[in-house]
């Protein structure tokens, strides 16, 4: 049971960093902000210019 | 557990595996069962990843659980996270599975179900995998480093030039291929296109929710984005019935090609954050949502193959594209068997999250082995359909006629049985005007796919899981679109940059418009040429790309087979070297034969020929026989590059191995982790 609770944890993790809500998750500790849409904004400036540089895979 | 249980757990599991092998390479007759595909790539990769991926590690790579990763040495909570090792493996496998695992399985199905298979599996353990894993830990070891750059280091200049060119060059072919498929997939069709169109009101919905109402959930207004897009699914079944509406969604495939064309300029030059993040966050949704769902799909379904194990086409004659199994086979299906562009993501943004060393052997080589499970199911979806389904929907007008009754006259008389009324059944079923001619591999796929889903998932409504699949395929190729065209801009200007230093400013607009249209400009040249050509197009573009992927899979394993016999483990070289070695083989015999062959359906210039000759020339034969040329001189640029790239290497090594250079690798020196000091 715990062993289940644990993958479910990491999956939503997971699913979490994918998403980038982990990295919103950051940008706010980093910055001692707390989640609003200006908060959100910002971190969608910060974030998109690295975003934008990855390639996607065929 | 005891050692003697472990031996004989796994001799059991290579016995299960050899067996299934055997059966899949040797049955002949009854159909045979999707599992026994299955359960051969399940024990290849348990075994591939338990004892081979391990020898690399311990003996060859020789993985330093001490040594401090970039991701804890640089720390800073937006580019260099140390991060779970699941997580990152989820990561990876999110960016390196797109449509090439689905699309290239599907086309190469025209060879029979084997030669794919064992392709994908003998090809991905032996060099896919090993590709994805070892640039990966070099590029750890490295500061998280480029391919591009790791080989102007470890190679030499010319190294790290061609590096950039095939990377160049791939994107351009890829991106002008996927759109390609996706007007292929949509023409003709209002139901697809609607549904595609209403991704974008969906996208922007999705961004004003993530901004405005709640923000950074991204996962929540996914989910509320993929069930608005099912809700979108379902009323395209009603456009599609309303003469009026539905004609407004009818597009030819040239008006499609514009579309997209535009789509993909303002997608690299406008801020358009609002849209295109929400769609790029919705298709990894439904992209990893679909692919789980096939999984359990074949699993419950556990269908019979229709396809025979090998088809008359492997003597160069198949309709799709033309080119015996060798070696069109292995550059028709790159991404699941090996793919030259994992290796830019192997060293991009992965090495920066990898928290140990050590981890890179379940990162770099377990994602690699998900990612060749992904291409066996795109066989199975593809393998399922009745052949003579199959060649039907898949081959062009060109070659097998333009009307219902020519093109199933031909495919009969081939040995496939397939009526017109069959077919038109079929399209009725998926909600489709006809599926005669719809080259590219994603409706093929697509109707597999419903199939599957249609019989054991629930609901016998094949139009709604058929769309379901176009709107998955469309959806993540035009994230691969937007995404990939905004890549090369970046990469254009930095290089343009080094000429004039405005153009590298990406701020400055006149280098965005300019970079942005001379990308949208280079890949919406081979798409139209793609969409004019009555082959379909694929025929010649399709082995292009994989010809440009494996390309990039060579220049990635110099730079890792030059690195192994730099740190003084040149014994050890073959692991790299082989694979070298066989795409070298596959890659420059495909291109001779692309430019050189003598069969006009081939050879590029064999048909440029036999054009400028005829006596009475088609319709647009100029423009015909210059794309001939045009396809002939990329790949010999490309053959050309690689063959100086390889020659550097093979000095190098030479001089490495007789000592008559230093051997100096430019890895980052060691810095002890803090991690293993926590952990005890």
């Amino acid at each position: 049971m715990i062993q289940l609770r644990r993958a479910c944890a990491i999956f939503l993790e997971t699913l979490r960093e994918i998403f980038d809500e982990a990295s919103y998750t950051r940008f706010l500790e980093s910055h001692n902000l707390q989640s609003t849409a200006s908060a959100y904004a910002a971190f969608r400036q910060d974030n998109e210019a690295a975003k934008a540089r990855r390639p996607k895979c065929c | 557990m005891s050692k003697v249980l472990r031996g004989l757990i796994w001799t059991a599991v290579i016995l299960i595996g050899v067996s299934a092998i055997a059966i899949i390479a040797l049955h002949r007759g009854e159909k045979i069962n999707a599992l026994w595909l299955v359960v051969a790539a399940g024990c290849i990769y348990a075994v591939g990843y338990r004892f081979y991926s391990r020898f690399i590690a311990v003996r060859v790579l020789a993985l330093d659980a001490q040594r401090a990763t970039p991701a804890e040495r640089f720390s800073n909570g937006r580019d260099y996270v140390p991060t779970n090792k699941w997580v990152v493996f989820g990561h990876h496998f999110a960016a390196i599975a797109g449509p090439g695992p689905l699309v290239g399985p599907v086309l190469a199905a025209q060879f029979g179900y084997l030669p794919g298979t064992l392709w994908i599996l003998a090809g991905a353990v032996l060099g896919g995998c090993v590709q994805d894993f070892v640039i990966l830990l070099f590029s750890v070891r490295r500061d998280g480093k480029s391919l591009t750059k790791m080989a102007h280091e470890e190679i030499g200049p010319i190294g790290g030039f061609v590096a950039y060119l095939a990377i160049i060059s791939i994107m351009v072919i890829l991106l002008g291929v996927c759109a390609l498929v996706v007007v292929n997939a949509l023409k003709g069709s209002p139901w697809g296109t609607f549904t595609i169109a209403m991704t974008i009101p969906i996208a922007l919905l999705m961004g004003v929710y993530l901004r405005r109402i709640r923000p950074g959930k991204v996962l929540e207004t996914s989910i509320l984005g993929f069930v608005l897009v099912m809700l979108a699914i379902v009323g395209g079944q009603w456009v599609s019935q309303n003469p009026s509406i539905g004609s407004w969604f009818t597009l030819t495939a040239p008006a499609l090609a514009i579309i997209i064309l535009i789509y993909g300029f303002a997608a690299s030059t406008v801020p358009v954050w609002l849209l295109l993040a929400p769609r790029d966050y919705l298709s990894t949704f439904v992209k990893l949502g679909t692919i789980a769902m096939l999984a359990v799909g074949i699993l419950v379904m556990h269908p019979r193959l229709s396809m025979p194990p090998l088809t008359r086409f492997i003597d160069g004659t198949g309709p799709i594209f033309a080119g015996k199994i060798f070696p069109f086979a292995f550059i028709t299906i790159a991404c699941g068997a090996i793919s030259g562009f994992h290796s830019l993501i192997s060293s991009g943004t992965t090495p920066k999250l990898i928290r140990r060393e050590v981890e890179t052997r379940l990162v770099g080589y377990g994602s690699m082995l998900a990612e060749s499970m992904v291409a066996i199911m795109a066989t199975i979806a593809a393998c399922v359909l009745q052949p003579g389904t199959y060649f039907a929907i898949n081959s062009p007008a060109g070659i097998v006629g333009a009307t219902p009754e020519a093109a199933t006259a031909t495919i009969s008389g081939w040995g496939f049985p397939v009526t017109a009324a069959d077919m038109h059944a079929l399209a009725q079923a998926v909600g489709e005007q006809t599926l005669f001619n719809r080259t590219g591999g994603a409706p093929a796929f697509a109707v597999g796919m419903a199939h599957i889903f249609s019989h054991s998932l629930g609901g016998t409504v094949m139009a709604i899981w058929y769309h379901f699949a176009i709107m998955f395929e469309a959806l993540f190729i035009l994230t691969v679109l937007d995404a990939g065209t905004r890549v090369g801009r970046f990469m254009l200007q930095d290089a343009l940059g080094h000429v004039w230093k405005p153009f590298g400013q990406t701020s400055w607009y006149p280098s965005v418009l300019a970079t942005s249209a001379l990308m949208v400009g280079a890949w919406g040249y081979f798409l139209w040429q793609g969409v004019k050509d009555p082959l379909g197009g694929i025929n010649s573009l399709w082995p292009l790309f994989g010809i440009c992927n494996q390309l990039l899979a060579t220049v990635a394993l110099c730079v890792a087979t030059t690195i192994i016999i730099k740190m003084g483990k040149a014994r050890f070289a073959p692991v790299t070297l082989l694979p070298l070695f066989w795409l070298v083989a596959v890659t420059f015999t495909a291109s001779w034969q692309k430019i050189f062959d003598s069969n006009p359906r081939i050879g590029f210039l064999t048909h440029a020929h036999q054009l400028a000759n005829a006596a009475t020339p088609p319709v647009g034969a100029a423009r015909l026989i210059f794309n001939d040329r045009l396809d002939a001189t990329v790949t010999a640029v490309l053959i050309v590059m690689v063959g100086l790239i390889l020659i550097e290497s093979a000095i190098l090594w030479w001089k490495v191995i007789s000592g008559s250079t230093e051997a100096r690798v430019c890895e980052t020196p060691f810095v002890a982790t803090r991690f293993a000091l926590e952990e005890k």
